[in-house]
């Protein structure tokens, strides 16, 4: 093996323009994979975090019949605190929030919004519910930049809210924006807003009352209470999963045709050399070499194209690939419209298992696209080869 | 070699498919080479010269009879055997030289021994020797493509006597040299045959060649038409 590894080396050298074309266009293929994989990852990594930031902290306890995709159950799907989570509730580590359908009259127009009631003093969040501690005539209310855009709304803005409270009785009266965010989680934005937990409370005739409860990384995750339901965190991206999968199955396409046209430069490299090495081949096998040595010997040769192309990668790939993990990867369009957490700057990340996972597959494929070919090799004639005769 | 002989064929027949009849090759060769010897299968294109080398260098199998070669029939060889033969006792010599372009001369010589597993500074010492016989000291950096025919020749020469093989096969090697080259070439060939006792076949129709040989054995139609060995000065065989 050291010797075809040293030959082939020799040959591959030896071949100048022709390997360096290989190696240019595999170690290529190498980079961008690894590129587009670590968007993915830096997307996945990204889209949880900002969730967890924003939505979900790192679980949730949801009333038995809260339903997100629902808003007519809202109005029955709540119940008083339990009595299991009145501690951690004092201490901060898992926050009620309490939510309702509501309608916002903005310049005169109709829009249907969720209201959640959320406690301004709570640390899960980074929703700026600090600014709910406003003093105002109004309802203080904050928003995400999603829902701002689409009333055309902005800090300091009135804006009519109305409601339907326990009784079934419609109330109306002004909030006030007081804090915009902008969060890249358009579930936490889009329809949504944000007011003081006990000022729904009170809107709703729902004294104590939550629809969720948001906990903490410090908070142990118990069996729910009875009415309540445990929503892990895993459960609560599994969304964002199903989507990374779905957009990973497309940009395969993309990197599995990459590799194809790596595969068919190897490939075709192979079946030339093999056509037009045929003195060569004959001179190894008269000086000594078995023809399934040769068939090895061409292997090695046409795999460590994959080896040169992670040199070369390494030495082009690394500092690319560190620069987009700094500065990441501004995405040309608006995401707010997608309805998915999606950053405008994605972040690659990329860990040993992405690389070595990437490299050993390119290796593999490399090798058997190189052995392929070469099996001619094991049927030729040497006396025919040794004469350059076409086999 | 138990009696001496290097090489030995017993009623050697080949046989080629052609069409839906076949070509008789080698019709029945019985020959014996003993070590040393200087000889050459002389005969016209098709005379079945180049077959019976090909046999003897285990690069090809007879179709009846055998060929002994150092005490090893051909035709009994597995692949591995057979690769093993011509990797440690055969050198190859070839018309068209059949160098490595890739490789320098260096690399070129050195390949046998890195296929017997010599180490590095017993690779380099004997590389030299073999390049100080051809007189290609000063070439060791070149590539075959800067060579001229005659120094590719010569190359080939030292790549075939580096390993210091009982047996050397040389397959029309003076056909693509002019006069000059080729007395030379001859002249080196010559002189490892005598120095290092190494016996040397040729397969030939080159009146230069014929010239040197020691041993003429003459083909016709895939038999042996005649042996004429070369008698010396005092009028020893």
């Amino acid at each position: 093996m050291r010797l075809a590894i040293k030959l082939a080396i020799r040959n591959l050298i030896g071949a100048g323009l022709r390997t360096w074309l290989n190696v240019i266009v595999l170690s290529f293929s190498f980079v961008v994979i690894i590129w587009i994989k670590g968007v993915m990852a830096g997307w996945d990594h990204q889209a949880k975090k900002d969730m967890s930031d924003f939505e979900i902290g790192s679980g949730q306890y949801w009333h038995s019949g809260y339903d997100p995709y629902d808003p007519f159950s809202l109005l029955d799907n709540h119940a008083p605190v339990p009595e299991g989570f009145r501690a951690g509730v004092a201490e901060g580590s898992i926050e009620p929030e309490l939510i309702v359908q509501g309608t916002l009259y903005p310049g005169g127009r109709l829009q249907s919004v969720i209201i959640r009631g959320i406690d301004p003093d709570q640390k899960i969040l980074k929703i700026p519910t600090g600014k709910l501690d406003a003093a105002t005539d109004a309802i203080p209310a904050v928003i995400g930049s999603i829902m701002a855009k689409n009333l055309k709304a902005s800090a300091g803005d009135r804006i009519m809210l109305r409601w339907r409270d326990a009784h079934g009785t419609f109330d109306a009266t002004d909030i006030v924006i007081e804090g915009i965010f902008s969060s890249n989680v358009p579930s936490a934005e889009a329809g949504q807003i944000y007011i003081p937990l006990e000022r729904l409370r009170k809107m709703m005739s729902m004294p104590g009352e939550a629809t969720l409860f948001t906990f903490s990384s410090s908070f142990s995750p118990e069996t729910a209470p009875e009415g309540w339901v445990l929503r892990t965190r895993k459960e609560l991206t599994s969304s964002i999963d199903e989507m990374i999968k779905m957009k990973s199955t497309g940009q395969s396409i993309l990197y599995g045709v990459l590799l194809l046209l790596a595969m068919l430069a190897i490939f075709d490299t192979q079946v030339l050399s093999i056509f037009r090495r045929q003195k060569e081949i004959g001179t190894y096998i008269a000086l000594g070499y078995t023809r399934h040595q040769v068939v090895g010997l061409f292997t090695v040769e046409g795999t460590m194209y994959a080896v040169l192309a992670a040199i070369l990668s390494a030495a082009y790939g690394l500092p690319f690939l560190t620069w987009q993990a700094r500065a990441g990867w501004s995405i040309p369009i608006d995401t707010s419209e997608f309805g998915i957490a999606m950053a405008k700057t994605l972040y690659p990340v990329y860990s040993a298992g992405l690389v070595v996972t990437t490299v050993l597959a390119v290796m593999i494929v490399t090798a058997v696209v190189s052995y392929w070919p070469s099996r001619r090799i094991a049927k030729m004639s040497p006396t025919d080869a040794l004469r350059g005769k076409l086999q | 070699m138990e009696n001496g002989l290097v090489i030995e064929t017993k009623k050697l027949v080949k046989k080629f498919p052609v069409g839906k009849g076949e070509f008789i090759a080698l019709n029945g060769i019985d020959l014996k080479i003993g070590k040393g010897e200087f000889a050459g299968l002389i005969g016209p294109s098709g005379s079945g010269k180049t077959t019976l080398l090909n046999i003897i260098g285990s690069l090809d199998m007879p179709s009846s009879g055998e060929a002994v070669v150092l005490d090893r029939p051909v035709s009994t060889l597995s692949s591995r055997e057979a690769a093993s033969l011509r990797k440690e006792s055969i050198g190859f010599i070839f018309q068209s030289y059949n160098l490595l372009a890739v490789h320098t001369v260096f690399e070129n010589v050195e390949f046998p021994l890195l296929l017997l597993n010599y180490n590095s500074a017993d690779r380099r010492k004997m590389v030299n020797d073999a390049l100080s016989w051809v007189g290609l000291s000063d070439k060791t950096r070149s590539k075959p493509p800067q060579l001229s025919g005659g120094e590719c020749q010569r190359v080939a020469i030292a790549r075939a006597m580096v390993k210091k093989p009982s047996l050397v096969l040389a397959d029309e090697p003076t056909a693509n040299l002019d006069a000059a080259n080729s007395h030379n070439i001859l002249t080196t060939m010559e002189t490892l045959n005598r120095e290092l006792g190494t016996t040397f076949l040729f397969a030939t129709h080159d009146e230069k060649v014929i010239s040197y040989l020691k041993r003429k054995i003459f083909l016709v139609d895939g038999r042996i038409d005649r042996d004429e060995v070369k008698q010396n000065q005092n009028g020893e065989k």
